[in-house]
This record gives C-alpha cells, structure tokens and sequence, in this order.
C-alpha cells in the first residue's frame, strides 16, 4: 500500500518499478528547475544585497559576481550619513511615523465600516457598499490633483496630514478584506448578545472585534507596507529634507547630482527593504491570505 | 427613568438603520472628503487654465482640444502606456498561471519556493527596487556583466536606446508576478478533485485537463486579475519616474508620469485634471470591454447563477 501517495492506481501497478524511478527523476528534475528560476528570480535582490558590502569602486567592475572580496561595512555608515545634513536616522524616523499613524487609522476605522455593511440593515447600504467597490478600482491619479489643492488652501502641503488622514476613513480594500471574515462568523452569537440586551456597539466591541484579529493583522500589515513604499504621494507633499521618508530620501540619494557613492547607495537601498523583508519573513501567512481572499471573490 | 433623555438617545442610536450610518459614518466622511467632492473639482478644473496661485479661468475645452491636436507628447506618452499594458499584463499573467501551476500539488518544499517567488512582488514598488533596476540595465551593470560571462559581448546600454529601455520596464512588471500567482494558487485550490478523478477515469491527458478543467474553472480568478492589472498598468508611475524618467526621446514616458510633469512641474492643474478624466475615462472603458467580454469567456458556475 506504499503507492497510496502517489495515487495513480492503475497506472503505477502495471510498471512499478520504471515508473517509480521516472518518478524520482522527474522530481529531481522539478525540484532543480524551480531552485535555479528561484534563483534568478531573486537574483537582483541578492545583488543589491551583495553589493552593499563591496568596495564602492569595485561595485561595476565586480558586477558579474555576487560575493564580495573584500567584504566590507563601511558603505552603511557612510550612507547612513544622509544628505542636506540629515542622516538616514531621521528619514527612517519620519518613514516610522507616518506609516504607524496610518496603519493605526486603518485599524481604527475599518472594521467599523466593515461590520456596518457586513451585520447591520440599513437605507441605502447597498449604493454605499457598490460606491466603495468603485473607488477600490478607481485610479490615484483622478483625485490626485483636486486633492492637492485642497490640502494646499488649507496649509497642509509640506505637512504628514495629507499622507496620513485619509488612512483614517477607511480603505476599501481593508474593509472589503474584514468583511469577508466577519461573513464568516455565524450570527447567532450577535443575536444570542442580543437577546442579552447588548447594543449594536456592545456586540461590535465586545463579540466581533476579538474575533476578526487575524484579519485586523493582515490589514495592518498591508497598510504598513503600502505606506512604507508609497512614493508619488510623498513626494507630492513632503517638501523639505526634514520631512522626506525613506523612499523620497533614497530616490534623491540616487541621483548622479548629489554625488553619492554606489555603496552607500545600496547600503540604504537595503537598509529601506528591511522592515518589508522581516514582515514578510515573520507574518508571510497573513499576506498570503489577505491576497487570496481579495482575489477570490469571483 | 425608561423615558429619560439619555435612553431616549440611547434607544435612538441603537436603533439598526441608525446604528449602521454611525457605522460606516468614517467611509462616508473620507468618500465625500476626498473622492466625491475632489472628483467633481478635478472635472470643473478640466475646463480650465490653472497653476494654483492665481485663481482660475475658464478655458471651454481648449485642455481637450490641446490635448488631442496639439500635444504630440500626450500621444506618445498614451501610446507607450498602452503598449505597456498589452504586452506586461499578459505576459504577467501567463507567468504566474504557469508558476502557481508548478506549485500547486504542494511539496514540502512548495511553500519556500513559494515565499522565494513572491518576495520581489512585494519589493518590487518600492524605490530601492527601481533605483536598482537602473543599475542593473547600465551599460556596466549586471545584465551585461552577466551576458559578458556567458560569452556574449555587449556594450548595450539597454536603458539608452528607444527599442530597449520599455523592455526593462515591462521586464521589471512580470518579474512582480508573485501575487497573481497566489490569487491563481486560491483559485486552483477551490477546483474539486473530483473534476480531475473524473477526466483520469476518461482518459483525459494532463493537457486536456489544464485546458478543460483547470483554465475554464479559474477564469473568474482571471478575469479579476485582469481588471487589477490593466488599471495598475495604466497607473504606472513610481517605475518610470525613477528607472528611466521617460527617456530616451519619451520613449518610456508612462501617461501618469506626463500627468506629473504637467500638474506639478508646470503647474498646469487645469491640464492634468484634464489628463486625469481622459485616464478614468479609458481605465472605465477598459474594464467595461473586460466586463462585456466576460460573458463569453468566464465561466460561471450554474448553481451560483
């Protein structure tokens, strides 16, 4: 009964033993082939990582190869040098900041919006709920300048107001994303709650909120990294050095104008995938499923 | 005490249909804030000449009528988008089905090679990602280090010429495959084994399966992830602002990247919401045709129905 496992019944009787060893080649074959795309497919990372510890003269010339001989450390100090008389510490600081705050307003107003479509009756909840699909698909770039504008009048240009408050009135994909977990849980703990007296509020807090965590995790993680990333947005409203994240940082730092050396390029360029790079390593299974579920809904 | 203030109010927002505005009452505020009312800004800005210090004047539809006869530039840079789209999207899309199909009768190893070929989806926006990918493509950079290596001599700086430069761009798309292919793998996951047992018992080939079992089951994941990709194609900015800046000769010149210059770099506000309708209007289009087409392609299951 071995062949259970590979359960192709009439088949595997009739040849086992040529059949078993196409198998085990065939596998060998599956498993080097996938390693060696692998392989390529993270090739421009590895590099990128690689590079940070050559030489910074020798990173061109050596560009062919991926260990570094010498292996040196002094590229991250001196990029951690910064420009304009900031030091990475501070882009980092304000990259920190502002991703936090906006992760925070997504978690503080996604699952409310989320169990009001997801639980409760209402007038008009379902034009509410098709026009939040529709800014889901609807491009950045429409509100992108009537958005300056505004924050313009009102003073905000230059300010992480406009980076961060609109994480604080919800996202369709967050909401979206709640909403099918909270479809998963079966109402009648909100109507036993109920029977008991307990509010609309009281069922959300109490009843709701401590079963949804997994997917407030997911959420967060996304809006973590979509913030850590975001690049136009930043660039639109941060204006001085003082304020530049890591990416409006590092984009300047690559600049021919401002003279930087390679190394210390990629140093930063390394350091600013990092906080990605340990979320991904650590919370992998909460990415996978946010993806899956907002895929699949076919 | 039943009939206090407070329990009147109390009773009152708890009531469901008042309860459920309270609710949603965020998203309100933000759709309002900084959707609906922005939207309706940008579409009275369109008709107007504007550089947001002096106060606007109206134009008719001479940002229209500019655009379509005059800016050369505008067309090229629509045109390079467009090609960008039809030939990433699809290419994107075929690598991920294949790679998901690669990893879908799960190994112990499949989950590792799984993480390995979606991390660069997940770095992949990010400006270190792009300021790398110049590096990479340089005339003294990896690509022909590497070919260098293998025998081949080139001294080609494939971001510098007006045939290649879009190549690395679309290059750096597909290579970001990682999540369409998780949505695929979710989607394979959902076809019933007993689809499979039934073909084998027929003696249907593994071929004949992919294309009759496994493609027309996964088609609405597909049809989703058309939309999405197509309306972040078109959207693309973060690639070609840093990577080439839509050189040489605008070759690379994504329509977002336009849309930037001419809003913030000249201050034409009223030219860029311009810009930006024309952009809503074919995303809208083409999402309609990839919805009108769906009938004829998506398979929908009957139960459902």
């Amino acid at each position: 009964m071995n062949n259970t496992k590979t359960s192709s019944g009439p088949v595997a009787k009739s040849t086992t033993m040529s059949y078993r060893t196409r198998k085990a080649i065939m596998r060998v074959v599956y498993h080097v082939v996938v390693i060696i795309i692998g392989f390529w497919m993270i090739y421009p990372l590895l590099w990128m990582v690689m590079s940070s510890f050559k030489e910074s003269g020798t990173i061109f010339t050596t560009a062919g190869s991926l260990i570094p001989s010498p292996f040196v450390t002094e590229n991250y100090p001196t990029g951690w040098k910064g420009f304009a008389g900031y030091s990475f510490s501070n882009f980092f600081k304000n990259s920190f900041v502002i991703s936090g705050l906006a992760t925070l307003g997504a978690l503080l107003s996604s699952p409310m919006i989320a169990f009001g479509f997801s639980r409760l009756h209402f007038k008009g909840r379902g034009l509410w709920f098709a026009m939040m699909m529709v800014t889901m698909m609807l491009p950045y770039q429409i509100v992108m300048i009537p958005q300056y504008i505004i924050f313009y009048r009102i003073g905000w240009v230059g300010t992480i107001l406009p980076l961060v408050l609109p994480n604080f009135f919800g996202g369709a994909f967050f909401v979206f994303l709640i909403m099918q977990f909270i479809d998963g849980i079966p109402r009648d703990l909100d109507e036993a709650a109920f029977i008991d007296g307990c509010s609309w509020y009281g069922i959300y807090v109490r009843i709701i909120l401590p079963l949804i965590v997994p997917a407030l995790v997911t959420c967060g993680i996304f809006a973590f990294m979509w913030k850590w990333d975001d690049f136009l947005a930043s660039l639109l409203y941060l204006t001085s050095p003082a304020q530049y994240t890591v990416a409006v940082a590092l984009k300047l730092f690559s600049d021919p104008s401002s003279g930087s050396d390679w190394g210390a390029m990629f140093a930063m360029a390394t350091l600013s995938v990092l906080p990605i790079m340990i979320i991904f390593i650590f919370c992998q299974k909460y990415l996978v499923e946010g993806i899956s579920t907002e895929g699949l809904k076919g | 005490m039943k009939n206090s203030q407070p329990g009147k109010i109390a009773s009152f927002l708890n009531k469901e249909g008042v309860a459920g505005y309270i609710f949603i009452l965020p998203f309100l505020i933000g759709l309002f804030a900084f959707t609906l009312i922005p939207i309706i800004i940008s579409f009275c800005l369109s008709f107007t000449r504007y550089d947001i210090l002096s106060s606007p004047s109206f134009i008719g539809l001479d940002n229209f009528i500019r655009m379509f006869t005059q800016d050369a530039t505008f067309w090229k840079s629509f045109r390079v988008t467009f090609f960008y789209a039809i030939v990433s999207v699809p290419l994107k899309l075929i690598m991920a089905l294949f790679v998901a199909m690669l990893f879908y009768r799960g190994t112990r190893a499949s989950a590792i090679y799984r993480a390995v070929y979606y991390l660069p989806s997940i770095m992949g926006s990010s400006v270190a990602v792009a300021v790398l990918w110049k590096q990479l493509f340089a005339v003294n950079g990896v690509v022909n280090s590497l070919l260098g290596k293998i025998g081949i001599h080139s001294e080609v700086g494939w971001l510098s010429r007006t045939d290649t430069a879009i190549w690395t761009l679309i290059l750096l798309s597909v290579w970001q495959f990682g999540s369409s292919m998780l949505v695929f793998l979710g989607g394979l996951k959902q076809i019933p084994a007993s689809l499979y047992e039934a073909a084998t018992v027929d003696g249907c080939g593994k071929i004949r399966q992919f294309f009759s079992i496994t493609l027309p089951m996964l088609t609405p994941v597909l049809f989703f992830n058309l939309i999405q990709q197509t309306i972040n194609a078109f959207t693309a900015f973060t690639q070609s602002f840093i990577v080439t800046n839509g050189k040489p000769l605008d070759s690379t010149l994504f329509y977002a990247v336009y849309m930037y210059r001419r809003s913030f770099e000249y201050s034409e506000m009223g030219y860029g919401a311009a810009m930006a309708w024309f952009m809503l209007f074919v995303v809208a289009l083409l999402t309609c045709l990839i919805f009108k087409s769906s009938d004829k392609w998506v398979f929908r299951n009957s139960k459902e129905g």
